[in-house]
This record gives structure tokens, sequence and C-alpha cells, in this order.
């Protein structure tokens, strides 16, 4: 363990010295061969895919603004982001956690198959777009075309939804609390059941966020777009 | 995919130090746009009455001397050539206009690549940390510039293809993106007399934006006027004599973040272009919003 690990209980990688490649190579390592549960990215300034394709049981906290796909395809880690994230965080995440402290670029959890996002700023254009599983969490605002063609997993918005939200949207639930700007094509508010509330509010503790379930409104899919008419047959 | 960078100042230390902060944002971009890359500096501006044209050459014999005694005759003074590598600057005892116009005539061989008070526009075919190299960015102060480092999709890897391009006196164009109506757009430009020098897109956005601005638009007009009119993915940076200006499109798949300091405003396509600049890890950042004008002016004195 370095020195620097030993003060902060952590293992620390300085990206202004380390090469992102063999930061991710050791951190991929950690699957395979065992290591440190805890890691401290430092100097990411901007850097693409910083702990991107994890895939054990690890705690990595990285101080500072990430560039594109930050924690992609993430399976079991925990990545807590302590800055603003570009394009693509949590791109396919699997499972496992992924937080940013400040705000999400557009295309945020984009494809997700399951595990936990939580942006605790805003995120931009096209937050979820076709997620698969995955939940998110954004105590902020999202914006156009967020949920696109959303197929499973839940969105849960604190603040307000830019235009277009849930376009052709499968079976995924959206939750929203503040305004939705317009919503897509086949996307329609749905009623808040109990059972809504109730999974809204695991949700919520999961981000760590006490908001009322009673204050958000659900939305979903209409099922008018995605399934064939045969009466339309000859439009084909 | 293309990269695009501007640094507003706000304190002395940042103007005089304009030129090396460009080149290290520009250099951080270089995996967006290896194939090329520019800059539009603001400095130094010409004496009333006079006015500064920056002219491109793709000759390497290029008798910039000679080009500095005919504008001397023509138009009086002794006009001394600032020749960085294939370009040179020329302070002209003339309206801009009128000296723009007499090389467009005279040299059909050059390209006018700025002309106006202040502005400078280099660009060149080439790796990015090349031409940063080459242009000697590092010597520039200055109030504002903007860049680009370019990977072409829409036209030929060219220096007249490159960016920034001039949308008029000291004003100029930097995209990220793609247009889908510029062949179109570009007749109509023409018949409206928009001269243009290559099939490139982006050369019909600023065409676009000096022919309304020529028409009496202002600024934001004429940038609002291209939500209706160009059709395809852009973020847009444009550079004035006060200031520069970001616009994204509604549909907003081109990056942007912009980032605020007592001590300057930047843009950027990603925060990597950022952060190498003093107290970046403490400045105000956010993501401009799809099409909404973003504009920021010095005072004018």
């Amino acid at each position: 363990m370095s020195a620097a690990a030993e003060a902060t209980g952590a293992e620390v990688v300085d990206l202004a010295v380390t090469p992102l490649r063999e930061l991710n190579q050791r951190l991929h390592a950690v699957a395979r061969d065992g290591g440190p549960a805890h890691w401290r990215i430092v100097n990411p300034n901007g850097a693409h895919a910083v702990a991107a394709g994890l895939d054990a049981e690890i705690e990595v906290e990285v101080d500072g603004h990430v560039g594109y796909y930050c924690a992609g395809m993430n399976k079991l880690a925990t990545v807590r982001v302590h800055g603003n994230a570009s394009t693509g965080l949590a791109e396919n995440i699997m499972s496992g956690r992924v937080l940013v402290h400040g705000n999400a670029s557009q295309s945020a959890a984009a494809t997700g198959r399951g595990g936990l996002v939580v942006v605790h700023g805003d995120a931009s254009a096209r937050c979820g777009i076709s997620m698969k599983g995955v939940d998110i969490v954004v105590r902020g605002s999202v914006g156009h075309l967020s949920a696109f063609m959303a197929q499973t997993g839940r969105l849960v918005v604190c603040g307000d939804a830019g235009d277009a939200l849930g376009d052709s949207i499968y079976e995924a639930r959206l939750y929203v609390r503040g305004d939705v700007g317009s919503l897509g094509a086949d996307c329609i508010q749905k009623e808040l059941r109990d059972e809504h509330r109730a999974e809204l509010a695991k949700l919520l503790a999961a981000a760590g966020l006490d908001h009322d379930p009673a204050g958000f409104r659900r939305y979903g899919s209409a099922r008018r777009l995605y399934h064939f008419a045969a009466g339309n047959s000859a439009a084909y | 995919m293309c990269g695009i960078v501007g640094l507003f100042t706000k304190s002395t230390e940042i103007e005089e130090s304009l030129g090396r902060h460009l080149g290290t944002m520009l250099e951080q971009m270089s995996d967006r746009g290896p194939d090329s890359a520019g800059v539009a500096v603001y400095r130094d501006p010409a004496p009333s009455g006079s006015s500064k044209l920056t002219l491109f050459s793709a000759d390497p014999l290029q008798d910039w001397e000679a080009l500095g005694g005919e504008l001397g005759q023509t138009f009086g003074g002794l006009p001394e050539p600032e020749v960085r590598s294939s370009h040179a600057v020329f302070v002209v005892e003339a309206e801009a206009h009128d000296a723009d116009a007499w090389v467009r005539q005279t040299h059909p061989e050059l390209r006018v690549m700025s002309a106006g008070q202040t502005i400078e526009i280099y660009k060149e075919t080439g790796r990015p940390e090349e031409f940063v190299r080459r242009f000697a960015l590092e010597d520039f102060h200055g109030t504002h510039a903007l860049g680009h480092t370019r990977m072409a999709t829409e036209s030929k890897v060219t220096t007249e293809g490159s960016h920034p391009f001039s949308t008029g006196l000291d004003l100029c164009l930097v995209h990220n993106g793609s247009l889908s109506n510029h062949n179109r757009l570009r007749e109509k430009l023409r018949r409206e007399g928009i001269d243009f020098q290559t099939e490139n897109d982006t050369e019909v956005a600023a065409g676009y934006l000096a022919w309304r601005l020529r028409e009496g638009a202002s600024l934001e007009e004429a940038l609002e006027g291209c939500f209706d009119d160009l059709d395809g993915f852009y973020t847009f940076l444009v550079g004035t004599i006060d200031g520069f200006a970001v616009l994204r499109d509604p549909i907003a798949c081109k990056p942007a973040v912009l980032a605020e300091t007592d001590d300057w405003v930047a843009m950027g396509s990603e925060w990597r272009a950022i952060s190498v600049l003093p107290g970046a890890s403490e400045a105000r950042a956010w993501e401009p919003a799809p099409g909404i004008v973003y504009a920021w002016e010095r005072q004018k004195v």
C-alpha cells in the first residue's frame, strides 16, 4: 500500500502522472486478482473512460470533472464523482452504483441494464436513452429527449424534464416532480398508485433523498406505438 | 467530430498570456480534430482610419514585402508584413472593406483570411500541436480568441476548408457539426452576392451570418435565424470585435462546456480543453442549453 493510501485508507491514483490506461488496468485487475477495496482518483481533468469497465465490489471516488463514458459498463462497483461528468456517464451500466455530485452531460446511463445512477445536479439531454433496467435518480432537472425508447427501469427526476420526455417509450416508469416541457410520442401521464409511491420511496431513499413521493407524477407508455396493429398492415 | 475552444479575458494577466493558453486548449482538442487547426485572435487594434488584413498564400516563396509595397502605393504608408508561416498580417491605411476588396481583385491567388480592426485568423492543415508551434501561438496577447481543430466530414482537408471562417469585418465562426442544406443555401446566398471559396458547409453558415448582418440583423438575430434556416447539427462559436457568442442547435448532439472565473470565460467542446486554464478547478462550469444564444462582450469604451 502506498504512503498516500495509508493516510486516507484508499489507494490514490493521480491522473496527472498516471496514464489512464494504467489506472483502468489496475482497477480491472481487482476482479481477477483482488486488490484495494477503496480507490481515490485525483486530477481527472476531463479524461475519458475514467473507471470504465469495472467488475468488482470496490468503491472508487473521483475528485474533479470527468470526460466521456465515466464508469461505463459498470458492474458491482460504486463510483462516486465529486465534480461534473461529460457525455455517456455510466453508459450500459450492468449493476453497482454511479453517483455524480455535480451535473451530468447528455446520455447519462444510456442503455443501462441494471444498477443505480444518481446525479445530484442536473442531467442534460437524452438522460436514460434506451434504458433497459437501470434505475436513475436525478436531483435536479433533465434535458430534452430523456428516456427516449426507454425499455425497462425507472427514471426519477426531482426537478423538471425537458421536451419530448419518454418519446417512443416501452415499459420504463418515469417519475417527475417538477414540470415536463412536453411528452414524446406515446408517453402519457399515469395514475400514481400506492405501489408506485412505495417503489419511488425506495428509489429516493437509495439515492439519499427525502422528497415526498406524493409530490411526483408518473409517466409511461400508452402502448399504442410499439404494438404492430394488423389494421395498419397496408401501410407497411 | 471537431473541437472548439474559446477564451475571453477578464484580467490583464490572461490578456498577456492569451496565446499560450489558447495553444494549450487547442492541443487538448487534438484528438477531436487531428487534420487541421485554426485560431482567430483579437489583439492590437489598427489605428483609426487603418485596418488589418490577414492573408494566406499557398506559395512558400510568396514575396510579402513586395505586396506591402503595393499596398503602400495604393493606400499610402509603408505596410510591413508580420509573417507567420503561410500567413501575413498587414496594417493598411484604408477602410477594411476597401483593402479587402483590393486584395481579392488584384491578387486572386491570395486568400483574405480576415479583415477588420483587431481580428487575425490563422489556419492550416496538419496536427493541432504542430499548428501551435508553427504559428508561435505563445506570442499572442489579446482580449479574446477562438480556436478549432478539424475532423473533416463534409468537404476536403485544405487550408481554406479549415476554421475559423470570416463572416465579415472582425467577425468569425467556428463550427462543430455538419449541415445538410448547405448546397441549396450556398446557391441562394451566391444570388445575394455572398462570395464562397470552398464547398465547405461551415463556410455557408459563415456566409449566412454575413448576409443577415449585411441586411441589418443584429448578431443575436442573425444567430437565432440559424434555427430556422440551417438544417443539421451545430455548436457554433462566433467571434466579434467585443467578445464571443455560443449557440447550439435544438437537438444538441454536439457538445459544449462553458466555464467562468474572475479572470476569464472559456468555451470548449469538452472539459479537457478548459481544465488546463489557471483556476479551472474552481471555475463555475455548465453546459449551454440548446437553442439559446450565450454571449459575452467587453464593455464598450
